[in-house]
């Protein structure tokens, strides 16, 4: 079981035969852009002074997180991380509600309990991370195991970082959803620098994802900033997990085009490497091949552009109307009541 | 109502809930062929099959992580660590995820993860401890410590159907040594009440797990003597029960809190700090500890002996508060 270097998407054939028409093109063109959008606009807001603690982008992954949710089922759960905003774009997280977040306000998704990405809307089937990566992986595979035991057609996907892989929470994860087949995808967005950790140092073989073979199952290497890739290859490797073909580790292989969080220059990242990447970069990779192979025309272009620039104004001015958190409610919901288990997952 | 030891209503409690609730799963490190490290879930991979009761890699993390999980997808999991000593290689999960999710998220995680603690029988460093103070510690968790066979069942039943992570203390000494009625039907104690083990006038005894016997034969000492002690089981040291036990050291006027815990910052530190805050007027005498030492549990039996609060600690103990 070595691992595979996946091949790029060619044609907009190669494409339809992976699911997509091109109104789901099109669709991903526009979560894209959202995604980048508010990333973009959460940076002014930090430096505007109105988004408290630190803040993270994911600028470079967006082609991978987008393609991945893409491909997921809507019955399908998955643990995004602080790269991962384009997952919670696809999935329906409004934007409003994202920016309400960063600014810890009561709309956001934790309420102002938690901060920036830290964040998930159990409705639409993400579970929020914490800060210990990759602790998430182990939860996903938790998922992956009630759908086993209650024999439902669901996977989940667990996402990690090239970094974090160092942790034995990966090899736990791994290992026990190799024992028992589960229905989970392992995606490892390799943005090739862990804060300022590079990948030689991070660990020892070629690609992360030749793991898999020690687990049992396989690992494909994916150039993360090709969405259409990312999608096709997510795609097969959930389908496999919903038919009990078990666990697959996809490695999505980018760059982070910005530091670890704001405060961070990425000095130690070698600019030749930025200048690389930079032709790389997946929106403009996405949107030159839906001009050369779907005819994206340039009044699509700009209709697109517009209507995203509205969603991202609308989105800022609602979550600036919403309400700081009540200190009054500082201790609500730090244990369950029974009423709390009336989730989409516990019914 | 059947004879049963403190091991066997554990293994009974989780057995009548397993039946009942479709979404009750056991896994952990042997639970299934072999039965458990102590035999708690023997015969119930025959009854339940292999995917209700999950033999694990040897993984606390990916034991405790995977139980969040399906938590989080509606399941109800029951996990074993094969000694409560090892939860210490699943922390993260527990605290970091398990605990803070309702608050951060709010998503319930309804896990309960059964933890055979305690010592007595040379298990040594590894295979001794009672970790609940470090939990109690924590806000999200809930800390259970039952005494007896009737709690025992009643105790984790609650526990399951909880909607947060509760963290299920079984104290190894009581599972063989101590038997009591129970009753064959399903019924519930509620996480958060004390239970009054012994009633006395003179002196209040604040305990938990086996110590509870401890204190018994100790009372009994002094009931020889006309001091009438009376002993509070807290049986769940979060939530924990500040209403009777402030009206039993209100009652008593001296108090002994007790545990089997290392002392400094163990979880009688806190109690004795609330009664402190709350009832001073009432007390004529301190408040005294009595707690294993600041040491890690040792092996020989005689270290063993000299690490665990004996009887005869407690006697000499509930002495000195009657003479003051």
């Amino acid at each position: 079981m070595a691992v595979r270097e996946a091949e790029p998407v060619g044609s907009l054939n190669e494409v339809k035969e992976a699911g997509l028409d091109r109104e789901d093109l099109l669709g991903i063109y526009r979560n894209l852009l959202v995604t980048r959008g508010i990333e973009e606009r959460g940076h002014i807001l930090y430096k505007q002074g109105k988004i408290p603690g630190s803040f993270y982008t994911g600028r470079g992954n967006e082609g991978a997180a987008v393609g991945v949710a893409t491909a997921m089922g809507s019955e399908d759960v998955g643990t995004p991380l602080h790269r991962d905003m384009g997952v919670h774009v696809t999935r329906g997280v409004e934007p409003w509600r994202i920016f309400a977040q960063y600014m810890g306000r009561e709309d956001g998704p934790t309420r102002g309990r938690d901060g920036n990405v830290h964040m998930a809307d159990a409705r639409l089937g993400m579970i929020a991370m914490v800060s210990h990566l990759p602790a998430m992986l182990p939860v996903a595979v938790g998922c992956a195991l009630a759908f086993r035991i209650r024999q439902e057609r669901r996977v989940a996907v667990g996402w990690f970082g090239e970094g974090a892989a160092a942790r034995g929470d990966a090899h736990e994860a791994m290992n026990l959803a190799g024992v028992r087949r589960l229905p989970v995808v392992f995606v490892c967005d390799n943005n090739q620098w862990s804060y300022s950790t590079p990948t030689h140092l991070a660990y020892p073989v070629e690609h992360l994802a030749d793991r898999a073979a020690a687990y049992g199952f396989d690992g494909v290497v994916v150039d993360g900033t090709d969405v259409l890739a990312v999608y096709r290859e997510a795609k097969m490797a959930i389908e496999k997990a919903r038919e009990g073909g078990g666990p697959t580790l996809l490695e999505l292989q980018t760059l982070r085009m910005e530091g670890h969080a704001v405060h961070d220059d990425a000095f130690y990242v070698p600019k030749e490497l930025f200048e690389e990447w930079a032709k790389r970069d997946p929106l403009e990779r996405f949107r030159t091949w839906l001009r050369e192979n779907a005819e994206l025309r340039d009044d699509e272009e700009e209709e697109t552009a517009a209507r995203v620039k509205k969603i991202l104004n609308d989105a800022l001015a609602r979550a600036d109307e919403s309400p700081l958190p009540d200190p009054a409610t500082l201790l609500e919901g730090v244990y369950a009541t029974p009423e709390d288990l009336d989730t989409p997952h516990h019914k | 109502m059947a004879q049963m030891t403190y091991l066997q209503a554990i293994s009974d409690g989780l057995r009548v809930e397993m039946r009942r609730d479709e979404r009750v799963f056991v896994i952990g490190e042997d639970v299934g062929v072999y039965g458990g490290a102590f035999k708690v879930t023997l015969g119930f991979q025959e009854e339940f099959g292999p995917w209700r009761v999950l033999d694990s890699p040897l993984a606390e993390t990916a034991i405790l992580g995977a139980c969040t999980g399906a938590a989080i997808m509606g399941m109800r999991p029951v996990a074993e660590m094969q000694f409560a000593d090892f939860i210490s290689c699943g922390w993260d999960h527990l605290v970091t995820v398990a605990a803070k999710q309702r608050f951060r998220a709010g998503t319930p995680v309804p896990i309960v993860v059964r933890l055979p603690s305690g010592g007595g029988f040379s298990g040594g460093p590894f295979h001794s401890q009672n970790p609940e103070s470090s939990f109690a510690h924590i806000p999200g968790l809930k800390c259970v410590c039952p005494a007896t066979p009737e709690d025992a069942k009643g105790l984790l039943i609650s526990s399951i159907e909880d909607p947060n992570p509760v963290l299920f203390f079984e104290h190894k000494h009581l599972y063989r040594r101590i038997k009591g009625e129970v009753s064959e039907e399903r019924y519930t104690v509620p996480l958060g009440k004390a239970r009054i083990h012994r009633e006395g006038d003179e002196i209040s005894v604040i305990t938990w797990g086996a110590m509870v016997y401890t204190a018994d034969e100790a009372a009994k000492e002094l009931e020889k003597q006309d001091v009438a002690v009376e002993i509070v089981d807290l049986r769940t040291v979060m939530p924990w029960d500040r209403e009777a036990v402030l009206a039993s050291v209100r009652k008593c006027s001296k108090v002994l809190v007790l545990h089997e815990d290392t002392r400094t910052g163990g979880f009688g530190a806190e109690i004795a700090a609330t009664i402190a805050e709350e009832a001073f007027e009432d007390l004529d005498a301190p408040v005294k500890r009595i707690a294993a030492p600041d040491c890690p549990v040792p092996f020989a039996p005689v270290l063993e002996k000299a690490y665990i609060p004996q009887v005869e600690d407690v006697v000499a103990g509930l002495k000195a508060l009657a003479e003051y």
